[in-house]
């Protein structure tokens, strides 16, 4: 069984962003970047596939990113995956371009699984696991809190709004990772050091035949600060007077 | 003017709380608005609808359970039939799964979680959050149809019409639907409190509350007093405490009632990012220093094992 995980490389979340002179985009020189925290979940829900119902699986680690990022697909193969996959793109793309070249590499590797996170944690777009299950025709379980193999495909267990629910869908198919698919492990010393023997292929967009259409057109950004200056209470009293005052409640 | 489609969430009895903000987002466009509702038995689903505007219905037992490979390739079906140059609804898990899938099939146009939007020389412009919320960014979709979630928050329902619009079923042919898929079963966690997204007030608890039982009494007794939704921030629903419904943040819900009260939450960006629209945010935390104080109106620093039990008690002598 091949196993694809799509990896994304963001802005290590934990950092103060700043704009470019023009508001176009984050100033991205003074950011350190990390992997995708819901693409790790899906690198690791493949590595426990591979330790527990098939063994013989071959994880992939596929990448759109401009040459450095190939930092972040040796976090995917420190924790464990066997080879790496980077489509070499400078700038951002939207999620239906990600999804095309992504959807291009698969028809060429042919795995019976995408493993994906559900949301970069940077546009929080939501949507290449689905797009990419469109433009390929396969069924999708987005959301994934839980996984098992059955005769002919997977049963999953989703998080959505009404509750959790449970699907089955036939492979080849794309699941995407929520919050509590797993606990993504950390990369050991010595198997970092390994990951750097680990292939990495680079391939453009034009040896896959596609040539990048923009759906999405970004005109600016903006800052969102708080704008609130707290004021402190010292009792459960004062609050509710407060909250009175400012007519929130009766 | 632009044919608009809008797509409904029910839940097989009544439509979803915080679905006619698609309709409101819509009508700021739009008067060409139709409805298309997916499901089986529609007709009193489809009765609530058509306070808005007409309604088309895909009325079929191959749809009973939401599916997404079904549901988008049908959606997808009628936008073409229809010429939909705009197709929305409102952001859930619901149109996320099945929206985002349509959207692959329709070009991929989209923006999801739309808070705002205006039109600059003919041109539409959208406003959305990245980046949990700490950026808000404007965009332009190239090509049509444009596909577009709203976020509940921003957009909200128009008053029902008292002359309801014309409801009329889509021709199904179920031989040409996907069916890689099976529903199997869902284990519905919708309480009796409203939904997040919808609440007037919501009390949200954290981290500090350490098992359902007491969540259920402090949160939950102080958001029954107050007719309130109760949510929860990450940690409770990561640790079992809470069910994932209850999340407010970047990977949950996000809301903004009139009143947001957080109790023993810290205020990691991520919660922020799904409550820092609401108009009025007070806080009780135990750390002076926690960030949710700096997207406070209101602060009382205190342990929320005695502060809250508090204010039921004085809400319920009044």
């Amino acid at each position: 069984m091949k196993i694809f995980v799509p990896c994304k490389r963001v802005p290590d979340p934990d950092q103060k962003l700043r704009l470019n002179a023009d508001a176009t985009d984050i100033d991205a020189s003074a950011l350190t970047f990390i992997l995708n925290p819901f693409d790790a979940i899906a690198v690791e829900e493949a590595l426990r596939i591979r330790e527990t119902t098939h063994p013989e699986a071959e994880i992939i680690a596929v990448s759109i990113s401009p040459p450095e990022g190939e930092a972040d697909l040796r976090t995917a193969l420190a924790m464990g995956a066997d080879r790496a996959l980077l489509i070499e793109h400078e700038g951002s793309i939207d999620p239906w371009n990600v999804a095309r070249l992504l959807a291009a590499v698969i028809q060429k590797e042919q795995p019976s699984l995408v493993l994906m996170g559900k949301q970069a944690v940077d546009d929080d777009a939501n949507q290449v696991g689905q797009s990419l299950a469109a433009q390929l025709g396969w069924p999708q379980a987005t959301f994934a809190s839980q996984i098992e193999f059955t005769d002919n495909g997977m049963r999953i267990h989703r998080e959505t709004d009404l509750g959790i629910e449970i699907i089955h869908v036939v492979l080849p198919a794309v699941v995407t990772a929520d919050l509590r698919l797993n606990e993504p492990r950390y990369a050991s010393l010595p198997s970092i050091l390994k990951a750097k023997k680990k292939p990495t292929e680079h391939i453009t967009p034009t040896e896959l035949g596609i040539k990048p259409e923009p759906r999405i057109r970004l005109l600016g950004m903006e800052l969102v600060n708080s704008k609130r200056t707290c004021e402190k209470v010292t009792t459960a009293t004062d609050l509710l007077i407060k909250l009175r005052e400012a007519e929130v409640i009766e | 003017m632009m044919k608009t489609l809008v797509l409904m969430e029910h839940d097989g009895t009544t439509l979803r709380p915080g679905s006619g903000s698609a309709i409101g987002f819509a009508r700021e466009l739009s008067e060409d608005i139709t409805v298309l509702l997916l499901g089986k038995s529609l007709e009193v689903i489809a009765t609530e609808a058509a306070q808005y505007a007409p309604v088309l219905t895909a009325d079929h037992e191959a749809l009973t359970a939401t599916v997404a490979d079904r549901w988008a390739h049908l959606i997808a079906e009628v936008a073409q039939d229809q010429n939909a140059e705009l197709i929305v609804a409102t952001s859930a898990t619901w149109a996320k799964d099945i929206v985002g899938r349509a959207a692959g099939l329709l070009g991929g146009a989209m923006a999801s979680e739309v808070i705002g939007h205006e039109i600059v020389n003919g041109e539409l412009r959208l406003c959305r959050p990245m980046f949990a919320g700490a950026i808000n960014a404007t965009l332009v979709l190239e090509g049509s149809p444009k596909i577009i979630t709203v976020c509940p928050s921003a957009y909200e329902a128009p008053e029902p019409t008292e002359t309801p619009f014309p409801i009329e079923p889509v021709a199904i042919d179920a031989s040409t639907l996907p069916s890689d898929t099976r529903f199997e079963s869902l284990d519905c966690k919708i309480g009796a409190r409203p939904d997040v997204t919808e609440a007037r007030i919501v009390v949200s608890g954290g981290r500090a509350f350490k098992s359902s039982e007491d969540f259920e009494q402090h949160v939950g007794g102080l958001a029954d007093q107050l007719g309130a939704a109760a949510g929860s921030s990450r940690a409770l629903v990561d640790a079992g405490i809470t069910p994932n419904s209850l999340q407010v943040g970047q990977t949950g819900k996000i809301v903004a009632p009139e009143l947001y009260l957080a109790l023993g939450i810290s205020g990691a960006v991520q919660h922020l990012a799904g409550m820092k629209n609401s108009r009025v945010i007070a806080a009780i935390n135990q750390d002076p220093d926690a960030p949710i104080f700096e997207f406070a109106d209101y602060g009382l620093v205190g342990d929320v094992y005695e502060e809250v039990p508090r204010l039921t008690q004085e809400l319920n002598s009044r």
